[in-house]
């Protein structure tokens, strides 16, 4: 006898019963002991069918094969770069994956992306946590100047790009602003004046906070709108 | 002799007043604080952050380090003194033991997760506060878990069974201090320790006890958690 025991959107915690029999499957942010599915996150429990997921609330990032991420650039060695992707070890940017140009033996490094550089970047390879690989081949991979950069919840990310990027771009427009959001959970943005860049950070932090509330995108909405003179 | 009344007016199986709290230090990737009478923790998470000294790192999954520490202000002088002791090590290393059975490190090779726990006042049961707050903190990091856990300190005072002791109690003649911890879902204890002597029988009651106080603490815990993410 199968039962489920949440329902859609619920929000769970650790060892919370979601279902028993074997008629449920536990995806991912879920467990299965013996008969039963357990959330093993906090979350929003999400059901698809026989499917059981749930989307986390907090975590920190892991690095998947190609997320886009921005990362800084902490260290310079012979043969690339080492990135500060937000997780517990850094990334490697070699230099026959940051630039098409032919780069002579023993050249400066620092031309291209010194200590302290921001970069829009791609992960190409993790093969366990301390090897990981970034390459800058792809549309709007580059170095970040002027702007600024905020972090928020790793797992809030869809939100704060939305639907086929309906929120981001929302933001973006009644912002005036540029803003790249990293898988990592690093937001970059670049306005024309402080005050729209301000207010593009308010919006994001906002959707960071209540990112499981109802009706999201129309108080987003009304921020942007409301205070725009 | 038999004891007719704890020294605070409590009932026998009664716990002290509790009182927790998730998200209390900002700039933790977890945190929480759990009080249970005088006795205060609060737990604080990192990570999974680079691991050393190096040769700690396990490619095969990631490492729970827990370090408890009860502050130098947090009681009597004759108890409490600042710094590392021998106590605090060992409470770190059972603490680290009745987590390790609930987390699941796997995604996280190579790397740590460090659990500092504070005792901020202290009154006895600061091993078990401690395991409350970290738990919490865990769960509000967001390292996967199999379960929630918490964890009570039962005992014998006299002849009476008496649960959530006090230090007059644990600190009484012939006292015998059991601290337990339980994980919410499946019962199972990840954290025994007995400091006197008991009969089989008594540790069977003892368990009962601290079987039925766990539920009382983890309904503590999970309204705490639920009240941070209900918004």
């Amino acid at each position: 006898m199968s039962e489920i025991l949440v329902k859609d959107k619920d929000i769970v915690i650790p060892g919370q019963l979601l279902a028993t029999g074997m008629d449920y499957l536990p995806a991912s942010g879920t467990l299965r002991d013996s008969d039963k599915i357990v959330s093993s996150i906090i979350g929003i429990a999400s059901l698809n069918g026989r499917l059981i997921k749930i989307i986390p609330l907090t975590g920190p990032y892991v690095p998947r094969r190609d997320d886009v991420v921005i990362g800084k650039v902490v260290d310079i060695g012979f043969s690339g770069w080492r990135v500060d992707i937000g997780w517990a070890y850094q990334a490697n940017l070699s230099i026959r994956d940051a630039t098409q140009e032919f780069v002579e033996k023993g050249s400066d490094l620092t031309q291209y992306y010194n200590y302290g550089d921001y970069i829009m970047t791609r992960i190409t390879n993790v093969a366990g946590s301390k090897i990981i690989d970034l390459g800058m081949r792809g549309p709007g991979l580059r170095k970040l100047t002027e702007g600024r950069l905020i972090k928020i919840i790793p797992s809030k990310v869809p939100r704060v790009i939305g639907k086929q990027g309906s929120m981001i771009t929302m933001i973006k427009e009644n912002t005036n602003s540029r803003i790249l959001v990293g898988q990592n959970g690093f937001v970059w943005i670049s306005g024309v004046n402080p005050e729209d860049e301000t207010r593009a950070i308010e919006a994001i932090k906002m959707i960071d906070q209540e990112s499981q509330t109802d009706g999201l995108t129309e108080s987003i909405e009304k921020f942007l709108k409301g205070e725009k003179k | 002799m038999t004891l007719t009344k704890r020294s605070d007016g409590r009932k026998f199986d009664e716990l002290r007043p509790m009182e927790a709290k998730v998200g209390v230090i900002k700039r933790a990737n977890g945190s929480a604080m759990f009080k249970i009478g005088n006795t205060q923790a609060i737990a604080a998470v990192y990570g999974p952050r680079e691991l050393y000294p190096g040769h700690l790192q396990n490619p095969e999954k990631g490492l729970l380090r827990c370090n408890y520490n009860m502050i130098a202000f947090s009681g009597a002088g004759d108890r409490v003194k600042p710094g590392p002791s021998r106590r605090s090590r060992e409470i770190s290393m059972v603490t680290e033991n009745a987590l390790n059975s609930i987390v699941d490190l796997n995604q996280y090779s190579n790397a740590v997760v460090d659990v500092f726990i504070e005792l901020v006042n202290t009154d006895a049961g600061t091993r078990c506060a401690g395991i409350c707050a970290a738990a919490m903190a865990l769960a509000d990091a967001g390292i996967p878990m199999r379960d929630m856990i918490c964890a009570v300190s039962v005992g014998k005072v006299e002849d009476k069974i008496v649960v959530d002791l006090n230090y007059d109690e644990d600190s009484a003649e012939k006292g015998v201090d059991f601290p337990v911890a339980i994980t919410a879902r499946t019962g199972k204890v990840t954290l025994l320790q007995m400091d006197g002597l008991l009969k089989k029988d008594e540790i069977k009651d003892l368990l009962r006890a601290a079987k039925k106080a766990a539920e009382q603490i983890n309904k503590v815990q999970v309204k705490a958690i639920r009240e941070k993410y209900e918004k």
